[in-house]
């Protein structure tokens, strides 16, 4: 079994040295579009890294089994099912939230994470790890849309978890950052100064 | 193990078990969470029905103020109330599409593309302390460019004036036809008539912005930008429920003191 050194590095290094967004550019989609409030990110942050966890634990325990003719189908089912679950628990115990994320639930079934993770880790390691790794990816995805929600919600409605932060007295909310524009311009400054933190993350000239 | 894994009968042991087990866990996730859903989505129309009205404060009770509604049962083709009828039990969902219930519309009448219209329909009416009604919400819905856009529309005890507008069970493009139900946009409804002076209904949205001094512009909306067919469904269904085949006669003997 795997030493604390390797756990360590497959669960926290997704947040800064190996990040979904910020490095392999996947799940730019729902990033735009669920970050304009907090509590919308945080939640759909739960319910990635819920699918992604699991789904993967999943795979790898049936990793030995599956043909490879019908592997990718069968990943999508597992991930499809799960996706299903999750929208259904948001829809009995966060009624006004699923309806905000609307569509995006279901859509990560087609967030490249999740497929990206099943792939590439879970079809070669052990369940343990690959619920593992499916945290520590969600958590890097997670870390990105709280940031990205962060300055979306305190700068475009002046407020955070719909707490009032800057006054509308002396503060004029900035239109911009609650559309899905403004999470373009905040990723490219996250990868930016991740960039310039860790420049082994910058890709050699073509 | 692995020379067989990629044999033709373990493929299709593999995706049969799979499909088995998921489609389990799948049914049984929503057969169990409906009771709590049912709730949610009731509890949720009330608060709409509040939110048109303009009843609806944050934090309070929905049960409580929902109680202040009176509502009521009218047959939709004469527009008169049905008295014994039982208003709690009824699912007006159900009775569109059951066609005991209810009469296709052809494509002539069909404006708001709903294809079939119930015989009956409720309509909740806000009464104030005199007992006198003073605002009428009617159920409307109609179809945009991706979904039918399901709401509620608040008319003054004149039957023509806007009081709220509200389509909020919809779904249309998140940030374009989704902006159907944008609390700043649903606000330039209000003042609107619904009904020109010869009784047709005639709201418009225009593009480009209304223009405030035109004798046009108490009929006019702004159209939603970036959703040209989602505002003409919008206008369609506004067209459809308030002309004859919707609550036209209704409103009519409403305004007569009829009803």
């Amino acid at each position: 079994m795997a030493d604390m050194k390797e756990i360590k590095q497959v669960l926290f290094g997704p947040i800064s040295n190996n990040n979904p967004i910020a490095l392999q550019v996947l799940g730019v989609c729902s990033a735009l579009a669920v970050t304009s409030k907090m509590e919308v990110a945080l939640v759909m942050s739960l319910a990635l890294t819920l699918v992604t966890a699991c789904s993967s634990a999943c795979i790898s325990l049936i990793r030995t089994q599956i043909p490879g003719s019908i592997r990718i189908i069968v990943q999508m089912t597992i991930i499809a099912s799960l996706v299903i679950v999750v929208d259904q628990l948001l829809k009995a115990y966060a009624f006004e939230t699923s309806k905000q994320l609307s569509v995006f639930v279901g859509l990560i079934i087609t967030n490249c994470i999740v497929l990206g993770r099943a792939e590439a880790y879970a079809m070669k390691n052990g369940p343990g790890m690959s619920f593992l790794d499916g945290i520590g990816n969600g958590l890097g995805y997670s870390a990105i849309l709280i940031i990205v929600a962060f300055f979306r919600e305190l700068f475009g409605s002046g407020s955070l978890l719909g707490f009032e932060i800057l006054s509308p007295e002396w503060y004029q909310t900035n239109g911009l950052m609650l559309l899905p524009p403004s999470a373009f311009f905040i990723i490219g400054l996250i990868i930016w100064a991740l960039r310039t933190w860790k420049p082994n993350q910058v890709e050699p000239k073509e | 193990m692995a020379s067989n894994k990629d044999s033709v009968k373990h493929t299709l042991i593999v995706a049969i078990t799979l499909c088995l087990v998921c489609s389990i866990l799948v049914s049984a996730a929503a057969v169990m969470l409906r009771p709590i859903q049912e709730t949610n989505k009731s509890l949720d129309k009330k608060r709409n029905i509040l939110i048109t009205a303009g009843l609806y404060e944050e934090g309070t009770s929905v049960e409580e103020a929902y109680k202040s509604i009176d509502v009521k049962m009218i047959d939709v083709a004469t527009g008169s109330y049905i008295s014994d009828a039982d208003v709690t039990s009824f699912d007006q969902r159900k009775a569109a599409s059951d066609p005991k219930t209810s009469r296709v519309l052809s494509s002539a009448e069909d404006l708001a593309s709903i294809k079939r219209l119930e015989n009956r329909s409720l309509v909740y009416l806000v009464k104030d302390a005199k007992g006198e009604v003073e605002k009428i919400i009617l159920p409307i819905r109609g179809y945009g460019l991706w979904s039918t856009m399901r709401g509620f529309i608040a008319l003054a005890s004149d039957a023509e004036t806007i009081e709220g507008f509200n389509l909020y069970d919809h779904a249309e493009t998140p940030g374009l036809g989704g902006e159907v139900a944008n609390p700043e946009w649903r606000k330039t409804w209000e003042g609107k008539k619904v009904i020109n002076d010869s009784g047709e209904p005639a709201i418009q949205l225009v593009k480009g912005g209304v223009n405030a001094s035109s004798p046009q512009a108490k009929y006019q909306v702004d159209s939603l930008s970036g959703a040209t067919l989602t505002s003409k469904g919008v206008e369609n269904l506004m067209h459809f429920w308030m002309g004859d085949n919707g609550f036209g006669p209704f409103l009519a003997k409403f305004k007569k003191g009829a009803a």
